[in-house]
């Protein structure tokens, strides 16, 4: 049994989910992009609010999800609002991350299904300033700039999930209520 | 219960606003669907049979009390009136005349809907000994 | 697949539509049908799109009947579609139908059942003859009522297994596969072929079934039980941790009874086959009943030798909304590929007449 939290979800959930979906697909579709996909939504600390945007919008019933031990006073809230099941830390689709995990303990789906591979939520203390990279790749006209307070080792994370392209895993980089997509098809230079 | 109800009946028996604690919804009221499950020869291992549609709505009064109300179907109205009526069923002040107002009637109603259902089928029920009788 | 785009018949597509539209409403001056109407005088369709959908909801099967002017595969199809707009929430705790509210109960098997034959609202014993009064349609006087209530109803299964007669059911609570969520693999398990039967199309279900009784599989079935009557369904929400009642449906479930020679492991016994439909629907739950028996032919080491017996051929066809899906794109445009063909066909015929000229 899960306590029913204070807080509500979208206060419009219709039109608010379907705008963070459309936020996400835009930063998805343009790697290094940074949107607010839910400007108003309030969720419990100390969740980023982009990351709390990001699972109700795409966390249901049959999606799976691992939260870092920090997180946990936002589990019911999220498990209330989404539905999603708890899972390890190997088989969740989405991970929340207080640090960033080894490559090697996340799912990255097969040749078959690379779409099993993980989202991995990764709280940054800013986005657009911080370790500057050069970002290229599906979505990308050329090269494009791209500053985030990256945590240590996240080049060579990103060097091998590459790497594993078709496989891998897609990296969501929240600060506060904005995000940023690495999509595992995007190549990452540290300037 | 409350699922089984309409409505109509339950707003008819809830305190009028004003005059009733106010509720925040928390989820909901929203549709979905719910996966039913039957049994591989009505008693072993379960299997899908199918989905159905549910509404089902969250609220909290001010007080903190949390009303829930899941309903078969589509009926927003209902499913929140009756998680409203399940909030005020666990307050104090309104369970006692909210038993007798709204549920008391309503257990009434479906136990005689159901009476009539099932004393239609008991008329159906086949009789072989009038047939023996007269062969004897 | 094999069609190609083709632009300009917008115009056109418009024009069919909106013929379409005004040819279904009919007669404007004969008052329109209300969903009211069709789910409370037409149940038996809206039970069989609800079933052929996979989606219990009356008000919607009775909108798509309207919207489908009354077909019902085209109405499933449209429900079947609209599905797929709602989220999953969850899964209902299984229905208990051994604590059904019975409206109809019967046995072909045993004629003092405990708990009694109770006919229930049938068809069954008339003559299908058509019923002139019913151009007017007068208001049915009402059913009668009887007293005594029907006392416990054990289900036929369970006296059979009492006695060794049949083989149990393995009880198990495990999540079953879902034909919805995972890509079915054959062989496919006995989960997974009651739910691709119970969304199957009624008419292909009756005609396998059938012809398991005409010889092509058969397994000389006995229509152990019937019963039809509402159930509750419930839910444990996960903040609530207990079960909650959330209302109840009409359902027929279906036990036949079938031989078993044995084998040398195994003395003689009954085996079971069982159906489980929305609303009075005898017999899809029938049906579905004779083809899960059929289909449980290689577990009980029997001979596959007919259709009905092959899991894949049965689960593969039963779905109208795929099978109409893939029969009607036929009329959509192949201009390309049939060009194409053409062409070959043409080579072929002036290299022969060629060859034969020399």
């Amino acid at each position: 049994m899960n306590a029913i939290p204070d807080l509500p979800g979208f206060p419009d959930p219709v039109p608010d989910s379907q705008a963070a979906f459309r936020a996400i697909l835009w930063a998805q579709s343009h790697p290094g992009a940074i949107v607010t996909p839910a400007p108003a939504l309030i969720v419990p600390a100390p969740l980023p609010v982009a990351a709390g945007a990001l699972l109700l919008t795409l966390a249901d019933a049959d999606t799976t999800l691992w939260l870092a031990p920090g997180f946990a006073p936002a589990r019911d809230w999220l498990r209330f609002h989404t539905g999603a099941p708890e899972a390890p830390l190997s088989r969740a689709d989405f991970v929340l991350a207080e640090q960033l995990p080894a490559l090697e303990t996340l799912g990255t789906g097969s040749d078959d299904s690379p779409h099993d591979g993980a989202s991995l939520i990764l709280p940054v203390a800013a986005l657009g300033e911080g370790t500057r990279c050069r970002l290229s790749g599906p979505g990308i006209d050329g090269t494009g700039d791209f500053a985030a307070t990256l945590p240590p080792g996240f080049a060579a994370f990103w060097a091998a999930n590459h790497a594993l392209f078709p496989r891998g895993v897609d990296v969501f980089l929240c600060a506060g209520s904005r995000l940023a997509a690495l999509p595992r098809s995007v190549t990452l230079e540290v300037l | 219960m409350l699922a089984r109800a309409d409505a109509a009946r339950i707003a008819a028996a809830l305190p009028p606003p004003g005059k009733r604690p106010h509720a925040r919804r928390l989820r909901g009221p929203e549709t979905g669907l719910l996966m039913l499950r039957g049994r591989m020869g009505g008693t072993g291992a379960p299997f899908n049979l199918g989905e159905t549609t549910v509404t089902r709505c969250t609220l909290r009064l001010d007080d903190g009390l949390v009303g829930h109300a899941t309903i078969l179907g589509r009926d927003a109205d209902h499913a929140e009136l009756a998680a409203f009526a399940d909030a005020l069923l666990q307050h104090p002040d309104f369970a006692a005349p909210l038993a007798e107002t709204l549920i008391a009637p309503l257990a009434a109603a479906q136990a005689e809907a159901r009476a009539a259902i099932a004393a239609r089928a008991a008329a159906t029920r086949v009789a072989f000994f009038t047939l023996q009788t007269m062969r004897g | 697949m094999a069609y190609v785009a083709v632009k300009g018949g917008e115009r056109a597509i418009d024009a069919a539509h909106a013929w379409r539209a005004e040819a279904r409403r009919g007669d404007p001056a004969i008052p329109a049908l209300s969903t009211g109407q069709i789910a409370g005088q037409l149940g038996r369709a809206v039970e069989r799109v609800m079933a052929e959908a996979s989606l219990h909801d009356p008000e919607l099967a009775a909108l798509a009947i309207r919207q489908a002017e009354g077909d019902l595969i085209e109405a499933a199809f449209l429900l079947r579609a609209f599905r797929t707009t709602l989220p999953r929430f969850g899964a209902a705790l299984p229905l208990e139908t051994g604590r059904m509210a019975v409206r109809r109960r019967i046995s072909a098997i045993f004629k003092d059942v405990p708990g009694g034959q109770i006919l229930g609202p049938t068809t069954d014993y008339t003559h299908r003859l058509l019923d002139f009064s019913l151009l007017d349609d007068p208001p049915p006087p009402p059913a009668p009522r009887a007293e005594d209530p029907p006392g416990p109803m054990p289900r036929v299964a369970t006296l059979l297994e009492a006695e060794g007669l049949l083989r149990p059911e393995p009880p198990g609570e495990a999540p079953p596969f879902d034909i919805t969520r995972e890509p079915l693999a054959h062989p496919a398990p006995r989960d997974a072929r009651l739910q691709g039967l119970a969304r199957g199309d009624e008419g292909f279900l009756l005609g396998m079934g059938y012809s398991t009784q005409r010889g092509y599989g058969g397994s000389h079935p006995f229509a152990g039980e019937i019963r039809m009557g509402a159930v509750t369904v419930e839910i444990i929400p996960d903040e609530l941790g207990f079960p909650i009642d959330i209302g109840e449906i009409v359902l027929t479930e279906c036990q036949m009874v079938n031989q078993f020679h044995g084998s040398r492991t195994e003395p003689a016994s009954f085996t079971a086959g069982y159906g489980l439909a929305f609303g009075q629907a005898d017999r899809r739950a029938m049906a579905m009943a004779l083809l899960d028996r059929a289909m449980q032919a290689a577990e009980l080491g029997e001979a596959v030798t007919a259709p009905a017996q092959n899991p894949e051929f049965v689960l593969a066809h039963a779905d109208n909304i795929e099978a109409t899906g893939f029969v009607e794109h036929l009329k959509l445009p192949h201009y390309v590929d049939f060009q194409s063909e053409a062409e070959a066909v043409r080579r072929l015929r002036a290299a022969a007449r060629a060859e034969a000229a020399e």
